[in-house]
């Protein structure tokens, strides 16, 4: 099936784009800093090009660790929510600490994690489903308390056992919710991965991820190069949008209202 | 006698009254029999209790005080017997037609093979064996009614209850449904208790039509449609219809006359 997307939706973000990067060379030449301090957009997509070895490879290292802990999020996430929508008492007995988890900054349990996790992977594969755990379990959870009221008249009135609601009714229903708590997670397992790799050191894979990469160029200022380090891991965000996206396409295409098209 | 009249009746309701809560009176003394092959319509303001009624019947609520009896047992015990349409139609929007026609008997642990079979049987009593792969929203509101009313039978229940099935349709699919339902009532054999705001609806499906009043919801006044089934379209447009359309419109203003004053 083809969809015709509205020309707009093509054209919209490529005209705000020529028009951040014409304000950038605007800003940079008006200003008269120095390019270590504003690289502009063409000096930074040289200094990839320099650094593209090593860009890649880190990528690929931080891509490791980014994968494990989302996939550890996402299945740990489906599961927590599970245990959560099932009852209320678990509910508000567990939720409030949950929200404790979240609230602590990342930056505080790192060490913490380092010490319990060690450095290296494991401790790089823990940051990273701590910070995309929780939008999950709450975009889930939600999702297991939204059914639809009659949906679940219509499961009491047939004599649905509860883990047939569950099962059948509650989880279906709540996966437009889980992928959209995907979503966020995709978003943010690369930054966590990142963080990890900064915090934790560069054990990971020997030549180290992205995090260490911001590490090593900062510290040598080679402010274009991180510039392109940002932008590299931006790829990988959207590398993992992209994958959600998929997913989400795969699951909810069929029935869900937010493929309707109009053509019927 | 009386004791006849409770072991025979289908539902049997005993001075009931129901209340939500600490909330106000729903339902006042309620006494109601219904026969087997009864189509018993409930009519009258909102407000006045009429889907409380059908709730009741399903168990979904327990009646506050008073003795109801479904299916010769309680409510609970007697939902394998009975089916709930709702007012809308309550589609699992991720199931096919068929997906949705059979979710009782998945519900109940039969084979796929089984149910697969019964769901296109079902299907094809509504008229829509050619959409049985459809998603509901890729279905008109007429056919996601269908599809409701097929699932509701694809157990065979003995006591059917319709909440407004078909209030949020157009008046040409709303009466074409109307005789479907009388058609497949003449093969399904189900008793039914059925719920509207429409006079003409109710005059040509049931043989008693219960108006009701509200504050606290009440039955006011029983009106007994005689026509023979099965009915057909044509019945409508007699002076007999009419007359009972004209008489139900009349007793219905008399309930709903005190809120205007």
């Amino acid at each position: 099936m083809k969809k015709t997307p509205s020309i707009l939706l093509w054209i919209l973000p490529v005209v705000s784009g020529v028009l951040f990067v014409t304000l950038w060379y605007a800003v940079r030449s008006g200003s008269g800093l120095q390019s270590w301090i504003l690289p502009t957009p063409g000096e930074i997509i040289d200094a990839a090009w320099r650094e593209h070895t090593r860009l890649l490879r880190a990528a690929g290292n931080t891509m490791v660790g980014a994968l494990a802990g989302f996939l550890l999020a996402g299945t740990l996430g489906f599961a927590t929510a599970l245990l959560l929508g099932v009852s209320r008492s678990l509910r508000a007995g567990l939720y409030p600490w949950l929200l404790v988890l979240q609230m602590t900054p990342v930056i505080v349990l790192t060490p913490i994690i380092v010490l319990w996790a060690g450095p290296g992977l494991p401790g790089i594969i823990t940051v990273t489903w701590l910070i995309s755990f929780f939008p999950i379990v709450a975009n889930m959870t939600q999702g297991l308390v939204s059914t639809d009221m009659n949906h679940v008249a219509l499961f009491r009135m047939a004599n649905a056992s509860r883990l047939q609601e569950m099962l059948l009714l509650r989880v279906p229903s709540a996966m437009p919710y889980y992928l959209a708590g995907l979503r966020i997670a995709a978003t943010l397992a690369p930054i966590g991965a990142i963080f990890g790799e900064y915090m934790v050191g560069n054990s990971a894979g020997g030549s180290g991820g992205l995090g260490f990469l911001v590490y090593s160029y900062n510290t040598q200022i080679k402010i274009p190069a991180l510039f392109a380090t940002a932008l590299t891991s931006c790829l990988l965000g959207f590398i993992f949008v992209a994958a959600v996206s998929l997913l989400n396409w795969a699951v909810l295409h069929k029935w869900h209202d937010s493929y309707e098209r109009d053509d019927h | 006698m009386p004791l006849m009249v409770a072991t025979a009746s289908i539902v049997q309701f005993d001075a009931v009254r129901k209340r939500y809560g600490d909330g106000p009176l729903v339902l006042e003394g309620i006494n109601l029999a219904v026969a087997p092959g009864d189509f018993i319509t409930l009519i009258g303001p909102s407000g006045c209790g009429k889907s409380t009624v059908l709730k009741l019947v399903s168990g979904l609520n327990p009646a506050s005080e008073g003795g109801l009896t479904v299916l010769g047992t309680t409510p609970k015990q007697a939902r394998d017997r009975q089916a709930f349409i709702f007012q809308d139609a309550t589609l699992l929007p991720w199931h096919t037609a068929e997906g949705n026609t059979e979710l009782p008997l998945r519900l109940r642990g039969v084979t796929a093979a089984e149910r697969k079979a019964k769901a296109r049987e079902m299907l094809a009593l509504v008229g829509l064996d050619k959409v049985s792969g459809y998603y509901p929203r890729q279905l008109s509101g007429g056919m996601k009614m269908r599809v409701s009313i097929a699932r509701a039978l694809t157990l065979a229940p003995e006591l059917l209850l319709l909440d407004e099935p078909f209030g949020a349709l157009d008046e040409m699919t709303r009466n074409r449904l109307n005789e479907e339902l009388l058609t497949i009532r003449e093969r399904s054999r189900f008793t039914a208790m059925f719920v509207t705001h429409s006079v003409s609806e109710a005059v040509f499906l049931s043989n008693r039509i219960l108006v009701m009043a509200a504050n606290p919801g009440r039955i006011h006044a029983e009106v007994k449609v005689e026509f023979p089934y099965p009915r057909r379209a044509d019945l409508r447009a007699t002076p007999a219809f009419q007359a009972r359309v004209n008489e139900v419109s009349r007793l219905l203003h008399q309930v709903e006359l005190p809120i205007h004053a």
